[in-house]
């Protein structure tokens, strides 16, 4: 529901990391999107090349990894990938507890072009 | 030219949570305890806001209030001569930590006591973000139906006392206790639920002997 602020801040993160290795562009942003984040990845997407143009991530590629939400099953203890609109154990039925697996929202990596010999 | 890898690993709310530390740290070097009220629209966020103040006697109470528009609850708040500043959010879904940070400063916090920040009426953003708070308040309502917790998991999970309001209304409503209860419960083992009525006032006292302890 709050893409845009934190596609805004996300080009932040990735112009921040441009400036701070003499890049004048950057070509690829690695995401890391948990599934139980709230945050639509499609919608990232569409804010990232509106917030980018005119920086140094204009036209960068997004790459968004989405990380499964898992919970836990304190009667088989084993974890279980989240079921949609459920927090049953597909074993036995029985209700599991959240993991922090699946909130993720932050940036692994960027890929940056920079002039030869630059460290 | 050539391509350089550069590994980053920030977090995309690590600005908000650098701010929400610094206002934290302000808050607690006055004396005051900030509790993050949140809750979906008309579940009883001021009226609980008001039993509670009441309810709090002897302790100085200050309240931020949260509205996408209007200043309906702060001028309701005034006039029980409440210390209360209106943030207009004009559109926004949550409140953030720069927003509290700069409406801070407007309400002159000049004695120890307890912050309310009442959140926009919603029960998914304000969750996600952090704005200064020593706790998330969640409050529900029997109206809303029993399986909030299965809907809205993150508020649940985030809160570290949960109010069940408008429990006069409970005769007249298939509410299944149990179901709320369990929901809750996988999400969140040892928040307190107190079930509470604006209205008539019940259960205000266990939540404000809560804040007192906490305090």
């Amino acid at each position: 529901m709050h893409e845009y602020p934190l596609t805004k801040q996300l080009v932040k993160i990735v112009v921040d990391a441009a400036k701070s290795h003499n890049a004048a562009k950057v070509s690829a942003v690695r995401l890391v999107l948990g599934e139980s984040s709230g945050i639509i990845p499609d919608s990232v997407g569409m804010y990232f090349d509106m917030i980018a143009a005119g920086t140094p991530a204009e036209g960068a590629k997004l790459e968004i990894r989405t990380v499964k939400a898992e919970m836990h099953c304190p009667r088989c203890r084993k974890d279980f990938p989240r079921p949609r609109f459920s927090f049953a154990c597909p074993d036995c039925g029985t209700l599991g507890s959240p993991k922090s697996l699946g909130d993720e929202f932050y940036v692994e990596s960027v890929l940056l072009e920079t002039e030869e010999e630059e460290e | 030219m050539s391509n350089k890898d550069v590994e980053i690993m920030e977090n995309i709310y690590s600005e908000n949570d650098r701010i929400a530390e610094r206002i934290q740290k302000s808050l607690h070097e006055q004396g005051i305890y900030a509790i993050n009220v949140m809750g979906a629209p008309g579940v009883g966020k001021t009226s609980s806001l008001i039993k509670l103040i009441k309810g709090l006697n002897g302790v100085k109470a200050y309240v931020i209030e949260g509205d996408i528009e209007s200043d309906i609850d702060t001028k309701k708040l005034k006039a029980l001569d409440i210390e209360t500043v209106q943030i207009n959010t004009g559109g926004a879904c949550h409140l953030d930590g720069i927003l509290i940070e700069n409406t801070l400063n407007d309400l002159g916090l000049n004695e120890p006591g307890v912050l309310f920040i009442e959140n926009i009426g919603n029960l998914v953003c304000p969750a996600e973000f952090n704005i200064g708070e020593n706790c998330k308040m969640l409050i529900t309502t029997v109206a809303e139906g029993d399986d909030k917790p299965y809907k809205y998991p993150l508020a649940f999970e985030k809160a570290a006392i949960i109010l069940l309001n408008k429990i006069d209304l409970l005769p007249y409503l298939d509410f299944d206790m149990d179901y709320y209860i369990r929901g809750i419960r996988v999400l969140n083992p040892n928040a307190p639920i107190i079930k509470v009525s604006a209205k008539t006032g019940a259960g205000f006292d266990e939540v404000c002997e809560w804040i007192q302890s906490r305090m």
